[in-house]
């Protein structure tokens, strides 16, 4: 029997290959990419995004295609910066969804904004006259 | 040539009136675009004898001037020039800025407060300095007082305009437009009237800061 005292136990994680673990997420991100892609194009379709735009966002999606299909391409990114845990790319998801969400929240409020603009001008215009004491009465 | 001033207004009752009867003997008409304001600026306009257009919400000096532009369209007028409600520029400065238009020689002309170097506070100044700067990182053209609010169109330029800022932005919007339609510029130095008041008005250092952001977040995302 040996003896345990005093000594350190260290979890054994099962015996899966490495590759096994990564695969999943790695097929979470590529689906979202390409639904990204495919919201973004057809985003552009709709004349919603400028060229620019689409260039730019297709660029930052294809780029994350990449660092997820070899993602030791980061591995010196993550070393200069000093991360390397497989948490940290839950984060880093999160980040991302949450970056997508707010510009397409940035876009849709702008959107309502100049639509409520296109209103008011609409109903300005219209009671030039009469209107405009109404409105005025209203603030008095 | 028939010119008709665009007046854009938010709570400019104290000034608007004088505003309105300073141009009444050098424009055809006036299009006073009153935002919303929760002071008397509709009615001191109207007495002064401009024609008032009243936003219920307040939506912005670009909106104003989308507005405003969009009433004088109506009427036959050939040149429409922006003025500011707040009494800093000086109506005199009208015939300048609409001389090269009436010659044709210009689409769009600018009144420029930064000639008259002495005349402008030197936190004015850097401020605009900024702004041309920004102008023109993000839409390519330099002009030399990109957040100028006097400015003449002519009609065709006029109904080429496309407004999309609602805010401040809406100054360097129009030099993007102008790039944009490949407008002839002409930049005219005025002499803009820097009172107390006038100074508590236009953008301070926070709003200037928020165009800034806007303006950037724009050209980045859209």
């Amino acid at each position: 029997m040996p003896d345990w005292r005093g000594k350190i136990f260290y979890p054994r994680y099962p015996r899966y290959p490495r590759s096994t673990y990564m695969l999943l997420i790695q097929i979470f991100i590529l689906g979202f990419v390409a639904f990204a892609l495919w919201r973004t194009v057809g985003r552009f379709r709709a004349g919603e995004l400028k060229r620019s735009a689409l260039a730019l966002w297709s660029v930052f999606w294809v780029a994350l295609a990449v660092v997820t299909l070899l993602p030791h391409s980061t591995s010196w990114l993550a070393s200069v910066v000093g991360v390397g845990r497989g948490v940290d790319v839950v984060i880093y998801l999160a980040i991302i969804v949450l970056f997508y969400l707010v510009f397409r929240i940035f876009l849709r409020l702008e959107k309502i904004e100049h639509d409520i603009t296109l209103v008011v001008r609409e109903m300005g215009l219209r009671g030039v006259e009469e209107g405009a004491e109404g409105a005025e009465d209203m603030h008095v | 040539m028939k010119v008709t001033a665009v007046v854009p207004a938010y709570n400019e009752g104290r000034t608007v009136g004088s505003v309105v009867r300073s141009l009444l003997p050098l424009v055809q008409e006036i299009v006073v675009v009153d935002d919303g304001s929760a002071d008397r600026t509709a009615r001191e306009a109207r007495t002064a004898g401009a024609r008032v257009v009243s936003h219920m919400l307040n939506r912005g000096l670009g909106a104003a001037i989308g507005t405003g532009v969009a009433a004088a369209l109506d009427d036959d007028t050939d040149i429409i020039v922006t003025f500011d409600a707040d009494g800093q520029h000086d109506a005199k400065d009208i015939e300048r800025i609409t001389a090269p238009i009436r010659e044709g020689a210009a689409d769009i002309v600018i009144g420029v407060r930064t000639l008259d170097r002495h005349l402008m506070p030197v936190s004015r100044r850097a401020a605009n300095w900024i702004g041309n700067a920004l102008t023109f990182v993000l839409f390519g053209k330099w002009v030399r007082d990109s957040q100028s609010g006097l400015r003449a169109f002519s009609r065709q330029a006029a109904e080429e305009l496309e407004i999309k800022c609602d805010r401040m932005e809406v100054s360097s919007e129009i030099v993007r437009e102008i790039r944009h339609h490949g407008w002839r510029l002409t930049e005219v130095p005025i002499r803009p009237v820097y009172t107390d008041y006038s100074m508590s008005k236009g953008q301070g250092f926070i709003v200037g800061l928020k165009t800034a952001g806007k303006l950037l977040l724009r050209r980045l995302m859209m």
